[in-house]
């Protein structure tokens, strides 16, 4: 059992399920966020209750955050690790002529988006934690939809979280279906499935890049 | 008739540093294979007495897996499945310069110029790619177990790897699983090799890692790059085995 | 003249190896960790011969010149390998490979052999088989087969067409599970470059790391050359460009005899040649004549239009065709044996008919194969049968199903497309019949070395037929070599381990280093190279698919100025202690100036037409080859005497017990 742990392949596994797992949470994210495009009482109703929830907040919310920091440790030690796997480089290298520029990169548009989670942190969930339970401040059901709003007013912000919705686009690009293929599955219908996966890299990203823009426009 | 500008990579074995050297070439053949338009220039430089590139190649009609160039940033060349050898001249232009370089790997130490050491690949074999049968002579008929053709097929197609090391060299993890899943999944196929698939995959991954190979990101660079064209099926299928062996032993 | 003995056991032909496995000495589990083997040479025969000796508990070390033993040359066989299963039940038996063995291999080969080989063939598919082998089965999971020149039955089991390659990797797998055991010391990258005798028996070698240089000393109780045939000498050859007569050289010059030098098979399918920059042939398998028809315009003015590049092949008629395969032989056609078909192909081209820039190539064309097959298709699918580009289509995916791989490197190689067009092929040194002579148990003239697989004479006669040379190889090292070398090694159990501090190995080394500075130091004009294409050009001309008495006489005379002026004037860079390939070559072709005057004498003494030895003082009035068999049933065996022009003819008569020795007929 000590090869799950220790293997390449173990790793392999790990990459593909934490990774897995955040694309089951970007899509809820996503869900949630675009509420607030159609009805501002329905994005209210559900970020409180996600706010507020026990469940939501001391079990998934520490779930998540592992999820979060164990897929980026594990992505960055793998790629270092693997970086030492050839120490002296080609003089010339011709990857695009075998391979697509996201798969290459993964490190890149993941540090990207590392970065944004950082900003992200900063700009929602600090203050979130500071509201709920350092400052204890009165709960308020009908706060989160203009807190929304007034954070894109901010232009650079907006152009900030375009920037790093199109890396996601990038990284779900290779990292959705790669996910699938280490863990093994790979056969007939890997064909069409790829096709879904491209499609969700492509339509979530943008989903996200049009709530920010519709909020910064309609303010 | 071409005349090329040739970048080598000359190193004396594997202790010493290496460089790039420039040699030009005139009067290659477009009929010429890669490594014929090598010879004739290892035979000019022998002449000037100057020392010859080293490189490995032997059976020269794309089936020793023994050739091993990375030219102009690819594996075997810009051509799609063949090995350096079967690289025809056809395939380059008037005028043009040629990288070459050896297939770069720390698990393949370079031996000298563009020949590797690529004994790594068959200590992987060593841990397991086999089938426990002595060779007596009494075993069953060879027809008493029927095999779904199809799995035939498929564990042939695994089976046609060469063991070039084209993956390793194409991989920018310089990993090896597209060679290993190919021997693990041709046993795995077939109901001969299938009684010991366990300790197989697990064995053969673990010499592998030891032999300091980089994890596979599923870029696919090696199954394009492979001169048999082996599917990345064979590396799902090796995850899942190596899944079910971890769960199982 | 002196006579070998064959050791052929007495009693009938169809129980003499069971009897004889029943009755030799065997060697003890416990006492057989007490010995060593040496094998030089990881190809079928060698890694088989390896793996199996391993198993039986003997201490094995494998040499190969490759970076790993799954490269030997063995991997690049084509077409299949012979069992007689008869799983076709197309009338096949052990008899019938038997008869046809000896029949194709024009009636010059051993009986005792050839029979114990057709009666193991069988034993390897199922060894094959149960080791992951990926032969190709039919849609009922059993084995498919598919036939092959000179033979009327369908016995040969394939793996597309890389079966060589599926045998190899068998054996190879084999290989390293005892080398995972520690049964079996892998000396990649290593080369043997002499045998040591003490008291007259092989006692071990001299090898050379190629990487390092260094000259290495092994002791062994037994040696066991598989280091393959000698096509090379030809330089242009089907052979791997390592591929070398050293390692049998080496032991004959200590004194093993070397058999029928002049028997090699020049195999008609290969691809022309394209330039003077050429540096070895690919062929193209046999198993393709199954399916495509050979043929040359009958019109010399066609053949200039087409060579003008002004007429497309197909653009020709079917009646303006030569098919002269299956005009001179109807009865076989298209899969009449090799040298029949190459010496066709030459008289074709010779008359002016070759199709090719250089006059040197014929016709091999699917197109009739791709519509007969795409109407089966169609048919079975309840498609139109028609429909032209329909069968075509059907028909050309089957033809890629069978042969696919072979087709992809055609188009590589040439840039013309095969399916389309016809292939053009023209026939190329492919396979060595002769070599080291071996008795029944394949032990050479020396007590404790012996010779398996191409490297030794034994099977195959005067003509090789397909698909026999992955069957022999396999043979030899699963099935008969690990049997044999017991009752040798028996009278060894007391010897201990080989000591190599000894003046015989000091004496072997010396030579080797002495040689190896020889090289160094010439500092001469011309590369190895130059002086191996001439070596070549000279076979090829002179000793190549037909010969005459005249030419061999020159050739000797030629192939001895050329050795004189090599040992001059070669030109070897670098030093003895790094990766120097020159250096390695330098020895290899030092060894081939000597096989080829010794080829050309054995030609000259052989003055019938045999198989792939064809004298033209010796014909018929049509032209096909005429035996001599009153005055040649034998196999010439060669004592080195120094000089190759002075080696001394040893005769092995043949007796046919079984078998009546008749003209070859395929018409």
């Amino acid at each position: 059992m000590s090869g799950i742990i220790k293997s390449s392949l173990a790793r392999k596994y790990a990459m593909a399920i934490s990774g897995l797992f955040l694309v089951v949470f970007l899509m809820q994210h996503f869900i949630i966020n675009l509420t607030s495009v159609f009805s501002k009482d329905v994005f209210n109703e559900i970020s409180h209750f996600m706010g507020n929830n026990p469940l939501v907040q001391f079990v998934l919310q520490p779930v998540l955050i592992f999820g979060v920091i164990f897929h980026f440790i594990m992505g960055i030690v793998l790629d270092l690790k693997n970086r030492s796997a050839r120490d002296q480089n080609y003089a010339q290298n011709n990857g695009s002529a075998n391979s697509s520029w996201m798969s290459r990169n993964m490190i890149w548009s993941g540090i990207t988006i590392l970065s944004f989670l950082v900003l992200h942190f900063i700009d929602f969930w600090f203050p979130e934690m500071n509201y709920k339970y350092i400052e204890s401040l009165p709960v308020d059901p009908d706060r989160y939809f203009d807190e929304m709003v007034h954070k894109f007013e901010d232009i650079i912000r907006v152009g900030a979280y375009v920037v790093s919705f199109f890396f996601l686009m990038l990284h779900l690009l290779h990292g959705f279906s790669s996910s699938f293929q280490s863990v093994g599955l790979n056969n007939k219908y890997t064909k069409s499935f790829k096709t879904f996966t491209f499609a969700f890299s492509i339509v979530i990203p943008i989903g996200f890049i049009f709530i920010a823009l519709f909020h910064h426009l309609t303010a | 008739m071409m005349n090329l500008t040739l970048k080598i990579w000359r190193q004396a074995n594997a202790t010493t540093k290496g460089k790039m050297v420039t040699y030009p070439i005139e009067n290659v053949s477009p009929d010429m294979s890669f490594l014929e338009m090598m010879d004739v220039l290892n035979e000019q430089l022998i002449n000037k007495g100057i020392d010859p590139v080293a490189f490995d190649h032997d059976c020269r009609e794309g089936i020793c897996g023994m050739c091993s160039m990375y030219i102009n940033g690819e594996a075997h060349g810009p051509d799609r499945f063949v090995t350096t050898c079967q690289l025809h001249m056809r395939k380059f232009k008037d005028g043009e310069t040629i990288t070459i370089e050896p297939f770069r790997a720390n698990a393949f130490p370079v031996v000298k110029d563009l020949a590797v050491d690529r004994s790594a690949f068959d200590r992987i074999q060593h841990a397991g790619g086999f089938v426990s049968v002595n060779t007596s002579g009494n075993t069953q008929d060879a027809n008493n177990i029927p095999i779904d053709k199809h799995d035939a097929d498929k564990a042939f197609d695994a089976a046609t790897c060469i063991g070039c090391g084209a993956c390793v060299a194409s991989c920018k993890n310089a990993s090896a699983m597209l060679f290993v899943s190919a021997k693990v999944s041709q046993y795995a196929l077939l109901p001969q090799g299938k009684v010991e698939a366990t300790d197989r995959v697990l064995n053969m991954v673990k010499q592998m890692d030891d032999e300091g190979f980089g994890n596979c990101t599923n870029t696919g660079a090696c199954e394009v790059e492979c001169p048999k064209g082996i599917s990345l099926e064979n590396i799902a299928r090796m995850n899942r085995e190596y899944l079910f062996a971890t769960v199982k032993g | 003249m002196a006579s070998l003995d064959s050791k052929i056991p007495k009693g009938p032909l169809s129980n003499k190896w069971t009897n004889h496995k029943s009755h030799i000495n065997l060697v003890s589990p416990a006492n057989k960790r007490l010995i060593d083997i040496i094998v030089v040479g990881t190809g079928l025969a060698g890694a088989s011969a390896s793996a199996t000796l391993a198993e039986l508990g003997y201490n094995v070390k494998s040499f190969c010149f490759q970076d790993s033993p799954r490269r030997a040359h063995s991997i690049a066989a084509q077409g299949g390998i012979n069992a007689a299963k008869n799983y076709q039940g197309d009338g096949d038996s052990t008899y019938r490979l038997f008869y046809d063995t000896i029949k194709g291999g024009d009636y010059r080969s051993r009986e005792a052999n050839v029979h114990r080989l057709a009666e193991v063939s069988t034993n390897i598919i199922d060894q094959c088989v149960a080791q992951g082998v990926p032969f190709a089965r039919d849609y009922g999971g059993l084995l498919d087969n598919r036939s092959f020149g000179g033979v009327l039955v369908s016995r040969t089991f394939y793996a597309k067409g890389q079966t060589g390659q599926q045998l190899l990797l068998g054996a190879y797998s084999a290989m390293n599970r005892q080398i995972g055991r520690g049964k079996i010391k892998m000396y990649n990258r290593h080369e043997m470059m002499d045998l040591v005798l003490v008291d007259g028996k092989a006692r071990g070698i001299i090898a050379r790391n190629l990487v390092t240089g260094k000259v290495e000393r092994h002791g062994a109780h037994a040696v066991v050359v598989a280091s393959g045939g000698y096509g090379n000498v030809f330089f242009l050859s089907t052979n791997a460009m390592g591929s070398n007569v050293s390692a049998g050289w080496k032991i004959h010059q200590k004194g093993a005899h070397f058999a029928n030098p002049c028997f090699t098979q020049i195999h008609p399918t290969c691809i022309p040649v394209s330039g003077d920059h050429q540096s070895k042939l690919t062929l193209m398998s046999e198993s393709l004549r199954n399916d495509g028809r050979i043929w040359v315009p009958k019109n010399i003015d066609d053949v200039k239009a087409i060579r003008d590049g002004k007429l497309s092949p197909t653009q020709l008629k079917e009646e303006d065709r030569d098919y002269y395969l299956e005009r001179r032989y109807p009865a076989f056609g298209n899969l009449v044996p090799r040298d029949v078909a190459s010496r066709a192909a030459k008289e074709r081209c010779d008359a002016g008919y070759g199709v090719n820039a250089t006059g040197e190539a014929v016709y091999l064309d699917f197109a009739a194969a791709i519509i007969r097959y795409g109407k089966e298709q169609a048919h079975v699918k309840g498609l139109d049968e028609n429909d032209a580009v329909l069968v075509k289509k059907l028909g050309q995916d089957v033809v890629r199903s069978k042969y696919g791989n072979l087709f992809q490197m055609y188009e590589k190689i040439v840039d013309q497309n095969p399916y389309e067009t016809p292939m053009m092929i023209y026939p190329a040194v492919h396979y060595t019949m002769g070599g080291v002579w071996v008795d029944y148990n394949l032990m050479t003239s020396i007590p404790g070395c012996y010779a398996i697989g191409e490297a030794n004479f034994s099977d195959h006669g005067a003509n090789r037929l397909g698909a026999s040379a992955l069957m022999q190889g396999l043979a030899d090292g699963y099935f008969v070599l690990p049997y044999t070398i017991g009752d040798y090694l028996a009278d060894d159990i007391r010897t201990g381990s080989i000591a190599t501090n000894t003046p015989e190995f000091d004496a072997a080394e010396k030579a080797v280093v002495d040689k190896i500075n020889l090289f160094l130091n010439s500092k001469g004009e011309h590369s190895v190279d130059y002086y191996h294409k001439k070596l070549g050009k000279i076979m090829w001309d002179k000793c190549g698919m037909s010969r005459n008495a005249e030419g061999l006489k020159e050739a000797m005379v030629d192939i001895k100025a050329l050795r004189e002026d090599f040992y001059k004037n070669v030109n070897v860079p670098g030093t003895d202690s790094e990766f120097n390939e020159q250096l390695a070559k330098a020895g290899r072709v030092a060894d081939f100036l000597e096989l080829g005057e010794l080829f050309a004498k054995d030609a000259l003494n052989r003055t019938e037409s045999c198989g792939g030895h064809f004298r033209e003082e010796s014909q018929t009035p049509e032209g096909e080859a005429m035996r001599d068999d009153e005055n040649f049933t034998f196999v010439s065996a060669w004592e080195y005497k120094g000089e190759p022009a002075d080696a001394i003819l040893c005769k092995e008569e043949l007796k046919y017990e079984e078998i009546e020795v008749k003209t070859r007929s395929y018409k």
